[in-house]
């Protein structure tokens, strides 16, 4: 059954929860007519925006391929429908990346991030960082923790990924292109922006390597899909939850480029070009899918992902600066200004947490209060928003809540019982 | 898959004898491998021996996926709010801290929050949840609402809570004392001051001068 979202709509009808955006923006229920409109107002305000940025980041992209091809002149027109899906593609993830970041409280980390970073607090850290952005982001270590064989998957799909476009997207653009050294017909030259960068044997094994390198590509990537479908087929949690547009797609779009891209070489190495003019076409179109579909599948996680370091540096420093007591049972459990920012973002959200009135004493005295724990006046008087209960004491409150549902029945079927 | 909108998560907090069942069982469930995701919390261990078993509530608006930057947090269509989507979540802890239940968990190490997600390899396909399988007092029980309005004729579900000014709705049922108006709100916020109470325990003998063993028990 479909679930009503918070504007009323139902899930499935919600453009935003279709393409992987949570509601945000909405002031409590925004089931009035009134809520609604401003709700309208906001996200049509939000998309405009999404869409300059995204159209200016796409209009920098084009500019730079016909800066770096030298006014088009080493732009190869054969891989002009490349040239499109990546101009398509840069504009979709500038749309969703600035979609993204005015949702609340990815707003208030991306500007708490980029504050730490001003402050100077980024330099005692540099080492800390360099190092988390070296052992995390390029060698997977958090994931390898999650399992061996799930990290060495990602492993070799990231690298095999980064590796393929290291070497397409220049050579798409016409940043990079290859010549013959005037007199010397055995020397490649690797002209990058239009200058000489470097040369190269033709025949050699660094030749070998440089003009493979699609190739290594393709078997790193392969060899993580298949770990990769390997535990999705065997692992019954995942098989539970996973999404075919999500989980399952990537994997086939990747496979597809990878196994298209490989048949190339094949064709021209050992069939004599066989069926090589449909084999391009076979994987131009699955790499242009892949492109277009970059910004709005699994594959944005590529470029939001960093996010982590920036995170983990406000945390540190947060925690720094002091951390939150529990206002229950006056135990430390977070960084203060993580625990401000949060209680904002809620406002912002339209949750309404805030604890207004001191609670009514609902046993008329009749037990007993236990001599452990704060006493009661001390909570009413310093708890004013649920935030400043620490998450033990939420799940403890829970309990006494329902308790205390109880208690009037109980006391009146021992008196009953009693008479 | 989806778990059958007829197959309810009732729990009642009052029936926990804290037995810890339900977390062994918890951390066999294939989508969490070997981490317990529900939480026996202590009411006040210095006090009370009053135990809290508290899983996911299932919120119809989740605090924890609103506030999350990463946007990890997806609810499905079924009402089953899922852990954080492993690709998306940075680790931020928000969720931690944010839910009203204190439910999710954050794995610093693997950089990934995780929580109760109502065993959705076995719900998904209308199994009971592990700890719900486990359970010798039936604090947790999943089932359908007849079964549960029929073996507890003193209670009902209720699933609206209220934190401070804001009320939360769940997919997740809590037992609350049976009236013939609507479910009771659960004011969690109000319950502040409240402490475990100091139970009496009277052993009622029957017969005249005679121990019974099997004296009744009266708690």
């Amino acid at each position: 059954m479909p679930v009503p979202a918070r504007c009323g709509k139902h899930v499935s009808d919600c453009a935003a929860q279709r393409f992987g955006d949570s509601c945000w923006g909405s002031a409590g229920d925004l089931r009035s007519p009134s809520r609604k409109i401003w709700c309208t107002a906001m996200k049509g305000y939000e998309r405009v925006r999404a869409v300059i940025i995204g159209a200016v980041v796409a209009g920098i992209l084009a500019a730079l391929i016909v800066l770096g091809s030298r006014n088009l002149t080493h732009f190869d027109a054969a891989l002009v429908g490349y040239t499109f899906a990546t101009l398509f593609a840069a504009f979709g993830i500038a749309y969703r990346y600035a979609m993204w970041l005015q949702r609340p409280p990815s707003r208030m980390y991306w500007r708490r991030g980029w504050r730490v970073l001003a402050s100077g607090a980024f330099l005692k850290r540099f080492v800390s960082g360099v190092r988390r952005a070296v052992v995390d982001v390029a060698g997977n270590r958090f994931i390898f923790r999650r399992g061996f064989l799930r990290g060495a998957a990602h492993l070799s799909i990231m690298w095999g990924c980064i590796l393929a476009a290291a070497i397409t997207f220049p050579l798409v653009w016409g940043w990079i292109h290859f010549e013959t050294v005037p007199g010397s017909l055995n020397t490649y030259r690797t002209v990058v922006f239009g200058f000489p960068a470097s040369e190269f044997p033709l025949g050699g094994i660094i030749s070998f390597i440089i003009f493979h390198g699609l190739v290594w590509a393709s078997i790193l990537v392969i060899a993580g899909v298949m770990l990769a479908f390997r535990r999705r087929m065997m692992d019954h949690g995942a098989a539970a939850t996973q999404q075919f547009g999500e989980d399952v797609l990537p994997l086939v779009l990747l496979c597809a480029i990878s196994i298209t891209g490989l048949m190339l070489t094949v064709s021209y190495t050992w069939m004599r070009g066989y069926a090589y003019g449909f084999l391009a076409v076979l994987h131009a179109v699955t790499v242009i899918l892949t492109l277009l579909w970059l910004p709005f599948g699994k594959f944005f996680h590529v470029f939001q992902r960093p996010a982590q370091l920036g995170v983990a540096l406000y945390k540190e420093s947060a925690e720094e600066a002091g951390r939150a007591t529990c206002k229950r049972c006056d135990r430390p459990y977070a960084a203060a200004a993580v625990v401000r920012d949060l209680a904002t973002v809620e406002r912002e959200l339209g949750f309404r947490y805030e604890i207004q009135a001191p609670s009514a004493k609902k046993d008329g005295g009749k037990n007993p209060e236990p001599a452990a724990g704060p006493s009661k006046d001390e909570t009413q008087r310093r708890a004013n928003h649920y935030q400043q209960i620490c998450p033990s004491c939420r799940r403890a409150l829970f309990g006494l809540a329902q308790s205390a549902l109880w208690n009037p029945a109980v006391d009146s079927e021992r008196e009953s019982g009693a008479a | 898959m989806a778990v059958p909108g007829y197959l309810e998560f009732f729990i009642d907090p009052s029936r926990c004898i804290g037995c810890q069942s339900c977390v062994q069982a918890c951390s066999e469930c294939d989508t969490h491998h070997g981490e317990s995701m529900i939480h026996i919390e202590y009411a006040d261990r210095a006090a009370s021996t009053q135990t809290v078993p508290v899983v996911c509530m299932h919120c119809e608006q989740p605090t924890c996926a609103e506030v999350c930057p990463a946007d990890a947090i997806k609810r499905t269509a079924d009402g089953v709010v899922q852990s954080a989507r492993k690709p998306r979540c940075i680790a931020c802890g928000n969720c931690v801290l944010a839910c009203p239940f204190g439910v999710p968990e954050l794995f610093e190490n693997q950089q990934i929050m995780m929580k109760c997600d109502m065993c959705y390899d076995r719900s998904s396909v209308g199994k009971k949840p592990m700890c719900a399988t486990v359970c010798p007092s039936q604090a947790l029980f999943f089932g359908t609402r007849q079964e549960i309005l029929a073996i507890r004729p003193q209670s009902m579900p209720t699933n609206r809570f209220q934190f401070g000014n804001q009320t939360i709705t769940t997919r997740v049922n809590v037992m609350a004392p049976r009236t013939k108006a609507r479910p009771p709100l659960l004011d969690v916020t109000a319950a502040m001051d409240e402490r475990p109470k100091n139970r009496t325990i009277r052993l009622k003998v029957v017969g005249q001068g005679e121990l019974d063993p099997f004296a009744e028990v009266e708690i």
